[in-house]
């Protein structure tokens, strides 16, 4: 089938970008979006034009490296699934897309639809983990979880950080990634010591890298290829809330001894 | 050279704890005065580089990827064992033990696989306290599935995810010391080259992929956890950046390649559909608890599955293998699944499949049931294929998944070269010929949360080391050689693009060195390999500069490394003239097809130095004695 793309061609982020208008004439329906990009990029290169540049490593929807728009939509039309794993055969002959970078002002541009996606890593590192040393831990079933708990953290827990939640937020909010992570560690009892301190943590996180605020569009679950619920993002929102008169911080006491 | 394993003596429950015992430790004050590099990010380097970090070293990690959290630990399904025996069904770290060194085909460390059978309960209780949402009973106990090669049930999982929140768990620990300033992180910096000063590991140039600067890094030591080759074949179940570059130049600066013909082919992943294919992927190994392995009788048979009558089936797992039928081993599936295609019974348009087969569970237990089980799966077929697998059987076949091979360590975990430690998959060490199901995730969180923290201490603290910058010329020597390799490649501008290189080799490797080998095979591999690594340095097009992102730049040095690779793979298939796990010669099998080990000659690690592109590597043996596991025939019968 005929495959008419438009890409966004961006050498760096310092530099102007433009849509590129690509025709592919041959399009195999049992290929994959990206294998489609990978076959294109084998033909510019016989031509001496610079391949597209875009993300992607475990192409099987975990490692959460690939997304672009297509059309409008983070990672396509398929619900659930992954740019990567989107094949060719969800699409029609003759087709017009329009493939687009994350857009948002936390995600610098590097090059054409790769961004730079460290600020998610920085807000992990506000607070994002429980803390707790190799070798300190107790035995592992002394500490019981309800099935119910177990669940409802791992439904959280599925999010692999693309970032699609943001490029499809008109807020470019990172709500529902930092929700999915305080609700997974919320839900569990080994979370419970560091649970008010590790809302505030996040949240202020999310705003110092320039994320906008959420304004209950619903647009990030939507495209979310792990199906995260909204629902994450009213439990931060409660434990912030709560946190707000909750918290406080814990002054270091100099040694006795 | 001498290969000393430096395992201890003794009975082997208390080898691990008498070794920790003798081992000198750095001292909590004088921890932060040493500097560690670890390159790589996934179970064995994140966990590695968050513990090293909590313990006081300044540690630096590096990945090639935008974010630790991607590396490709996040791929495994199934679960990871431990010998908890939460079951009661008579599991014990003993047999965990039993059954990994069996499963690896007498081919593994019995001193290294019972220290990982140790470790594997610490594991379960460190990350149940991190927050890791592992699948739990009612009571609010932790679940466990049950997996291939075992007659327990002793895997614990998060779903069908348990990689995924086994990394991110460690992901976490790695963020909560950069936040606490013990930890720097080095994103889309991708290691080329190892420094040695003195004969010592001192650090490492890097490219940073983003702008392309070439960078030095100084260090104490350096931990190598970069994972498996299995992209050596192009097409495998791996993440596609994943390399061997890092093992490579290792390897090349003196660092021994141990069993590199030991790769694994797990059976049931998709069929590839055509040329452009990039990947392949995996379907868990738990679907062959229900499903049914088979092919048609007649070959050539090109009617729908569903219009074959029974009497024209051929469930050959159900039928060589009765007692284990379709849940054989991962090596022996394969195998059989070959053997069939072989003989043109294989089905699809490749004629490269066999069918997996719902249509009696669902009948027996309904497709709600078999929804409830698989469901995801199924999802992730059909996202695939397009095809409904409640309603037809699946396609599938084998595909390299995993690499038991690697740079050889000591039970240290220190390579050849001091100061050089390799953990996870990107050493040899436990798993022999063949990786049992759920034991990747293991080894790799045992090596990096609860060995290397305590081996690296004693060389920390046995070692004097002299102060190193990276002004120094050591350092200045290897930055302009990876400089120049770069240069190499983007000056040939030739004819042919890098990733069609790369499908010709990963083709004349699966062919001649994959689910079977035979010296003739094996020998016209070792003429071809190196021609074509010729053709490449003369007609690869590489377009563009160093100085700016650059994807096909970044593949065109890995391929150039498994090039050299994929020679010592067949050499070191050429020289084991024996078939075990996952290394099956034509010439060594019963008159049923089964594999015939050689314990006289062969039980022994071949562990490889390198002479020079082109020059035949120097073959150094560590002799392996079996002292609680009696080396027998693995039958699945």
């Amino acid at each position: 089938m005929r495959i008419i793309l438009h890409v966004w061609r961006q050498r760096k982020g310092s530099e102007p970008g433009r849509l590129v208008r690509y025709e592919i004439p041959d399009v195999n329906p049992h290929m994959s979006f990206l294998e489609m990009l990978d076959v294109l990029n084998e033909e510019l290169t016989a031509k001496g034009e610079d391949p597209i540049a875009f993300d992607h490593d475990c192409r099987e929807g975990i490692c959460g490296m690939c997304g672009f728009m297509v059309n409008g939509r983070a990672h396509g039309p398929e619900p659930r699934t992954t740019v990567c794993q989107l094949h060719m055969r969800h699409f029609h002959d003759g087709d017009e897309l329009w493939l687009e970078p994350w857009r948002a002002r936390a995600f610098p541009l590097i090059r054409d639809l790769v961004v730079d996606r460290c600020a998610f890593d920085r807000i992990i590192a506000a607070g994002g983990y429980i803390s707790t040393r190799a070798g300190s831990a107790p035995e592992a079933n002394s500490i019981l979880v309800a099935k119910e708990a177990a669940e409802a953290s791992m439904d959280a827990a599925a999010c692999i950080g693309c970032g699609a939640c943001v490029a499809q937020c008109p807020n470019a909010a990172a709500a529902l990634f930092t929700a999915a992570k305080i609700s997974q560690l919320g839900l569990l009892p080994q979370g419970q010591p560091e649970r008010w301190a590790r809302v505030r943590k996040m949240v202020a996180q999310c705003a110092r890298e320039g994320f906008g605020s959420c304004t209950n569009i619903a647009e990030c679950e939507a495209v979310c290829p792990k199906s995260i619920k909204l629902e994450t993002i009213a439990r931060m929102n409660r434990d912030y809330l709560a946190a707000l008169w909750k918290h406080r911080e814990v002054s270091a006491a100099a040694g006795a001894g | 050279m001498q290969l000393d394993s430096k395992c201890p003596s003794g009975p082997i429950e208390t080898r691990w704890e008498r070794h920790k015992f003798n081992l000198k430790l750095v001292n909590p004050a004088n921890k932060r005065k040493y500097s560690i590099i670890v390159v790589g990010s996934g179970l064995a380097g994140g966990s590695a580089s968050a513990t090293l970090a909590e313990l006081g070293y300044n540690v630096e990690c590096y990945c090639y990827q935008d974010s630790p959290r991607r590396a490709h630990s996040i791929a495994a399904q199934g679960g990871i064992n431990a010998g908890k025996n939460y079951q009661n069904d008579g599991d014990s770290i003993y047999r965990l033990f039993y059954d990994t060194v069996k499963g690896g085909d007498f081919r593994a460390r019995e001193s290294n696989v019972h220290r990982l059978a140790e470790t594997s309960v610490d594991i379960i209780d460190h990350c149940v306290a991190q927050g890791i949402p592992f699948a739990r009973e009612y009571g609010g106990t932790l679940a466990n599935r049950s997996f291939g090669g075992a007659q327990v049930s002793r895997t614990f999982y998060a779903r069908g995810q348990t990689g995924q929140q086994l990394l991110l768990g460690a992901y976490q620990a790695m963020q909560r010391q950069i936040a606490a300033g013990q930890l720097t992180m080095f994103p889309r910096h991708e290691m080329l080259e190892l420094v040695l000063i003195n004969g010592r590991a001192r650090g490492i140039v890097t490219r940073n992929l983003i702008t392309g600067a070439i960078e030095s890094h100084a260090a104490d030591a350096v931990v190598l956890a970069t994972g498996g080759y299995g992209n050596c074949f192009y097409l495998s179940t791996m993440a596609k950046g994943a390399n061997a570059t890092a093992i490579w130049r290792a390897h090349r600066k003196g660092a021994l390649f141990a069993n590199p013909c030991f790769t694994q082919i797990h059976p049931t992943c998709i069929p590839v559909s055509g040329e452009y294919q990039s990947k392949l992927t995996l379907m868990s190994e738990s679907l062959r608890n229900d499903g049914r392995i088979w092919a048609p009788l007649k070959p050539g048979d090109k009617r729908a599955p569903n219009d074959i009558p029974e009497a024209e089936r051929d469930y050959y797992l159900e039928r060589r293998y009765p007692a284990f039928g379709n849940l054989a081993p991962r090596d022996i599936s394969s195998r059989a699944a070959k053997a069939v295609c072989d003989e043109g019974r294989g089905v699809g348009e490749t004629g490269l499949g066999v069918y997996l087969d719902f249509r009696d569970a669902i009948q027996r237990l309904g497709a709600a049931v078999i929804a409830e089980r698989y469901g995801n799966l199924f999802e992730m077929y059909e996202r695939l294929t397009g095809e409904d697998a409640y309603k037809a059987p699946m396609r599938i076949y084998p595909a390299i998944h995993y690499t038991m091979g690697g740079l050889w360590v000591d039970y240290n975990l220190m390579s050849t070269i001091p100061g050089l430690y390799v953990i996870g998959e990107a050493n040899f060490s436990d798993h022999g010929a063949n990786r049992l199901g759920a034991s990747a995730l293991m080894q790799g969180l045992a090596d990096g949360y609860f060995v290397i923290p305590y081996t690296i201490g004693d060389y920390l603290a046995s070692t004097k080391f002299e102060k190193v910058s990276t002004g120094q010329a050591e350092f200045r020597e290897v930055e302009g050689a990876v400089t120049g390799q770069i240069k190499r490649l983007l000056a040939a501008r030739g004819k042919r693009t890098v990733d069609s290189f790369h499908r010709e080799l990963g083709k004349l490797l699966w062919e001649n060195c994959g689910m079977a080998r035979n010296a003739a095979g094996l020998e016209s591999a070792l003429k071809k390999i190196p021609e074509l690594r010729e053709q490449y340095w003369g007609s690869v097009n590489v377009l563009g500069s160093n100085e700016e992102f650059n994807q096909a730049l970044e593949r065109a040095g890995r391929v150039a490394d498994y090039f050299e690779l994929a020679e010592l793979i067949c050499r070191d298939a050429l020289m084991r003239d024996e078939s075990c796990g996952g290394h099956f010669r034509d010439e060594h099998q019963t008159e049923d097809g089964e594999a015939l080990r050689n314990d006289a000659e062969y039980a022994h690690v071949a562990a490889w130095e390198f002479t020079g592109v082109g020059s035949k590597p120097v073959l150094h043996k560590e002799p392996l004695n079996f002292e609680y596991v009696k080396p027998a025939v693995r039958s699945y019968k």
